[in-house]
């Protein structure tokens, strides 16, 4: 991100999650805050709290009285969704209408519902591979993992294959441009709501065997859905199911590029893939959620204001000395692993078994065919601004011997 | 050893039942629950101490035997 917003000076009192030292490496400035101070604040995006240990952290992702989920991306503007639906339920719904909201979608992301995926994404991720033969170097993240999730979510809901470079649009606009007017972001949301509209049309006219045509025939209290409801659960699928599990992808795939024992470890012993996949899902943790104070409150010592937001850095708080041993250092054989990845409580990321599936095949897939492969410029590594954390640029040598 | 799901704490996150399906079952919302009455057979004491050390909810526990 290219910040439309000053440098930050002091990371305890004015921090911005889109300054680009934050950036280019969140950690040690989280280490800092973990020490300083548990719970930062700044004035930036109209008041914004920081936790940063993995108590305060969870905390507040348990805590539904005092903070709402109606929006959980910081801006500078406050949603116009109210509580208890917000605008893309259930990511942005609070109890008791979150519960309902979320059973409707609970079974189309079961492990057994997802386990169905599998061959596709197996098949896919192949397919990838085999427009890389021939190249001696390529770039991890957009040569490869940014067309997994995406070719995914665009199978479970029945939207068009052609349309998935439109889909990374809308990620980019609703995730990264966060610095955006107001204004900017209405614009983009409006875009976003017609193209799903035109897909609702189209489903309406020929249903089919897909999560889409599911969403137009559930029912809430005996009702169908709303049109807001279904839009803004599809909407929801769309955007929280692909920069999230690109970044995922792609951080992974970076550590085992400048860790040749890790990478070696991976790719000759079986036996070390659960645990390797869980560390690297801790250790790379790409996203970060947010609440909104639900009226003035006292919390970890700090008075909050009403419609001020809280990040949660569930990155930050999965290398929490506190709550994990040595946690800077990436374990594939970490035994007590209970990371944050997929957040805490009600609101555990929903789409996490799918993740983890996607995120496994993609891994297996690529160690297979380039059990080498190695970092070719480390200063060619860019990563994403905002509340999702993962590498957009990450050029790897693959025939490296 | 026996062990036990705390359903107020479970939230779904299955790393339970990816850690072995053998002592975990988890229903069509995610939700998981043991297998049986939660006694662990001979051979999986190890996985079911993993089940215990990864569970982001600290919803899996042993239970204690009553002492004689």
């Amino acid at each position: 991100m290219t910040g439309r917003h000053p440098k930050v000076e002091n990371w305890a009192t004015d921090f911005d999650h889109t300054d680009p030292e934050w950036v280019e490496n969140p950690f040690p400035i989280w280490d800092e805050l973990r020490e300083q101070c548990p719970v930062a604040h700044s004035n930036r995006y109209g008041g914004v709290w920081l936790p940063t240990r993995h108590q305060e952290v969870a905390e507040v992702a348990y805590d539904t009285e005092r903070f709402t989920s109606r929006s959980i991306i910081v801006t500078e503007g406050r949603p116009m969704a109210p509580a208890p639906v917000g605008v893309a339920p259930p990511i942005s719904s609070d109890p008791p209408f979150h519960h309902d909201a979320r059973r409707i979608l609970l079974p189309a992301f079961s492990p057994k519902a997802v386990e169905a995926l599998r061959e596709f994404t197996t098949t896919l991720c192949e397919g990838l591979l085999d427009k890389l033969e021939g190249s001696s170097v390529v770039d991890i993240s957009t040569d490869y993992a940014q067309y997994i999730p995406v070719a995914v979510i665009a199978k479970m809901l029945g939207f068009p294959d052609e349309d998935q470079d439109l889909f990374r649009q809308f990620v980019h606009n609703t995730l990264e441009a966060v610095d955006q007017t107001q204004d900017e972001r209405i614009a983009n949301f409006g875009t976003l709501i017609a193209y799903i509209g035109d897909q609702l049309a189209d489903h309406r006219a020929n249903p089919r065997d897909d999560l889409t045509s599911f969403l137009l025939n559930a029912e809430l209290d005996g009702e169908p859905l709303s049109e807001e409801h279904i839009m803004g659960t599809i909407g929801l699928t769309l955007i929280a199911g692909i920069d999230t599990t690109w970044s995922a992808i792609g951080a992974a795939l970076w550590h085992l590029a400048k860790t040749p024992d890790d990478l070696h470890a991976m790719a000759t012993d079986p036996e070390i893939w659960p645990t390797a996949v869980e560390e690297l899902l801790r250790a790379y943790a790409p996203v970060t959620m947010a609440r909104l104070v639900k009226q003035d409150c006292e919390f970890a010592g700090e008075q909050m204001k009403e419609d001020e937001w809280v990040l949660l850095p569930f990155p930050s708080a999965n290398r929490d000395p506190e709550a994990f041993e040595n946690p800077d250092h990436v374990d594939l054989w970490r035994r007590e692993n209970r990371h944050l990845t997929f957040g805490l409580g009600i609101h555990r990321c929903l789409g996490s078994n799918l993740a983890r599936m996607e995120f496994t095949v993609a891994l297996q897939s690529f160690i297979k065919r380039y059990p080498n492969f190695s970092l070719d410029d480390p200063a060619s590594v860019r990563w994403s601004g905002g509340q999702v954390r993962g590498p957009r640029a990450c050029m790897v040598k693959i025939n490296a011997n | 050893m026996r062990i036990q799901v705390d359903a107020e704490r479970c939230q779904g996150h299955n790393r339970c039942f990816g850690i072995s399906p053998e002592l975990f079952d988890v229903d069509d919302e995610g939700f998981a629950t043991v297998v049986g009455d939660g006694e662990v057979p001979p051979g999986l004491e190890d996985k079911a101490e993993m089940a215990i050390l990864n569970c982001p909810e600290f919803a899996i526990s042993k239970i204690e035997k009553a002492a004689s």
